[in-house]
């Protein structure tokens, strides 16, 4: 019996966690589209999220461009396939690693410091005295922070993008013998626009996760420096999670592989 | 006459705890009202019911005579521009500037003009004994006390009709406590608000309010005038101000 009730709390524990989720969800997606919207704020949280993330994102990005290049070469090499490397890199990154490691680096640098600071903010009663001063903190804290990374987080990709590009071009003209003119010239005649706009709709929606998933478990954290540590560990592994989820389902429906 | 708060009979339960267990309150208009009693009675909890922060389960809160206990969106707002509120930690904007910490509900909440409402932040911060020079800092440069008086001056900054103080001399030395209940006082007659003030220090409660009422297991078990605190008759009531640890009140030792 003990059993069966451990069960029924977990399941009713998860059910109230989603209910509670998709309730967030609504209110700040209604709260997007209802003015007014904080013009300055959206601007600051496009500093935070986009401009600041750069460093991080491209040095990421380069290497994996790098990397993914010396692979494809070895492994191509096997069969006599190693001249495919500047189509396989500008796919593998467009398409894929781009947003990914975009969106898991965002996760990481952002998503941790939204659940921290919104945390914080509850735990010291900041929240409440915003409800107090008649400015609806979800539409103070929440909406800006959402329209931000939805539009930095595609920017912020093709960037990347570019510089992953960039660096499997370095690896392959300097190490593996490419001449620089036929990678380019490879690369620009195989890509192709889906391979790009699917990627930075991808990174649309990763950033979605990303601010969403900070602001919810902020907004929830209780007690003091403890609460904030976990919604902090919280919004980082579930945006994660989500991200490499959403990526499966993304590419299904953009690439209709059923 | 209206009363200017009322609450009838609100419930609220988080999980199995009850913590208020049908609490009704009267505040009349430019009265000042402490509720008196232990950590944990739910305080806090009658506080933000009124404000609409959490939401009662059952019950009625009704603000000028208008029930507000459902009411949201605009008309919440609306309600909430009545409020001024005190916190107990201060909750002051910690990424902000003392004085934008004071204009904030002017500028955000009213969206009255940047420059005006400066001004204003900068004669509220005077009301309250602070210097022009301590508008342009940072809310963790300043002592506990200073911060105290910065949360005031927030709080009564759009003068407000009601002023709410939660725990106001809480952290702070008995001197420090004392300029705060002065202000209080002070600040309250000057808006002619209505106040209600939640607290455990005897001695604010004492000073700063007109009518006290105690709350007891999740009930008010008591309210009268503040003259009449010492010959309440009531057993918990007396327990409480003398700070006995016998008597009927039973602290819980273990949680």
């Amino acid at each position: 019996m003990n059993f069966l009730t451990h069960i029924g709390h977990a399941v009713t524990t998860v059910l109230a966690h989603i209910g509670k989720l998709a309730s967030f969800t609504g209110r700040s997606v209604a709260a997007v589209f209802s003015p007014p919207i904080y013009g300055g704020l959206v601007v600051r949280q496009m500093m935070s999220i986009g401009y600041y993330s750069l460093p991080v994102v491209g040095l990421t990005a380069l290497c994996i461009g790098a990397v993914l290049a010396l692979q494809i070469y070895l492994g191509g090499n096997r069969y006599g396939a190693e001249a495919i490397v500047p189509q396989i890199v500008v796919l593998g990154i467009t398409r894929e690693l781009g947003p990914v490691i975009a969106g898991l680096m965002v996760a990481g640098r952002v998503g941790a410091a939204i659940a921290a600071e919104i945390g914080t903010m509850k735990v010291t009663e900041q929240i409440d005295a915003l409800t107090t001063l008649a400015t609806n903190p979800i539409k103070y804290l929440v909406v800006p922070r959402l329209i931000a990374a939805v539009i930095a987080m595609p920017v912020l990709t093709a960037i990347g993008d570019t510089i992953g590009v960039y660096g499997g071009y370095l690896v392959a003209t300097q190490n593996l013998g490419f001449t620089g003119g036929t990678y380019l010239k490879n690369t620009v005649d195989f890509a192709t626009h889906q391979d790009i706009i699917s990627g930075l709709i991808k990174a649309a929606v990763f950033g979605f996760i990303v601010a969403l998933m900070g602001c919810y478990n902020g907004f929830n954290s209780k007690g003091g420096a403890q609460g904030v540590g976990n919604a902090t560990t919280n919004a980082v592994v579930s945006s994660s999670i989500l991200i490499l989820a959403a990526d499966f389902i993304l590419t299904a429906i953009l690439f209709h592989t059923s | 006459m209206i009363p200017k708060i009322e609450l009838r009979g609100v419930k609220k339960r988080f999980g199995s705890k009850v913590v208020l267990d049908g609490v009704d309150l009267v505040i009349e208009p430019k009265t000042s009202l402490v509720i008196i009693g232990g950590s944990g009675t739910g305080k806090s909890v009658t506080i933000k019911s009124i404000l609409g922060i959490i939401r009662p389960d059952e019950g009625t809160i009704l603000v000028d005579g208008e029930d507000i206990t459902h009411v949201n969106g605009a008309a919440r707002d609306k309600v909430l521009k009545k409020f001024g509120m005190l916190f107990q930690g201060g909750a002051l904007f910690d990424s902000m500037l003392v004085w934008e910490n004071v204009a904030f509900g002017l500028i955000q909440g009213r969206g009255m003009a940047r420059r005006k409402a400066r001004d204003i932040a900068f004669q509220k911060l005077a009301k309250v004994g602070l210097s022009a020079d301590v508008g342009e800092l940072f809310p963790v440069e300043l002592s506990g006390g200073m911060q105290k008086r910065v949360g005031l001056a927030r709080a009564i900054a759009a003068d407000p009709e009601i002023i709410f103080f939660d725990e106001p001399t809480t952290g702070l030395d008995p001197i420090m406590a004392d300029v705060i209940n002065d202000l209080i006082v002070s600040t309250v007659k000057d808006v002619g608000a209505t106040a209600l003030s939640i607290t455990h220090d005897m001695a604010s409660a004492r000073k700063i309010s007109d009518k006290i009422a105690m709350l007891y297991g999740g009930k008010i078990i008591w309210t009268g005038p503040t003259g009449d605190i010492d010959h309440s008759g009531n057993p918990y009531v007396e327990q409480f101000i003398h700070g006995r640890a016998d008597g009927p009140i039973k602290m819980a030792v273990k949680a």
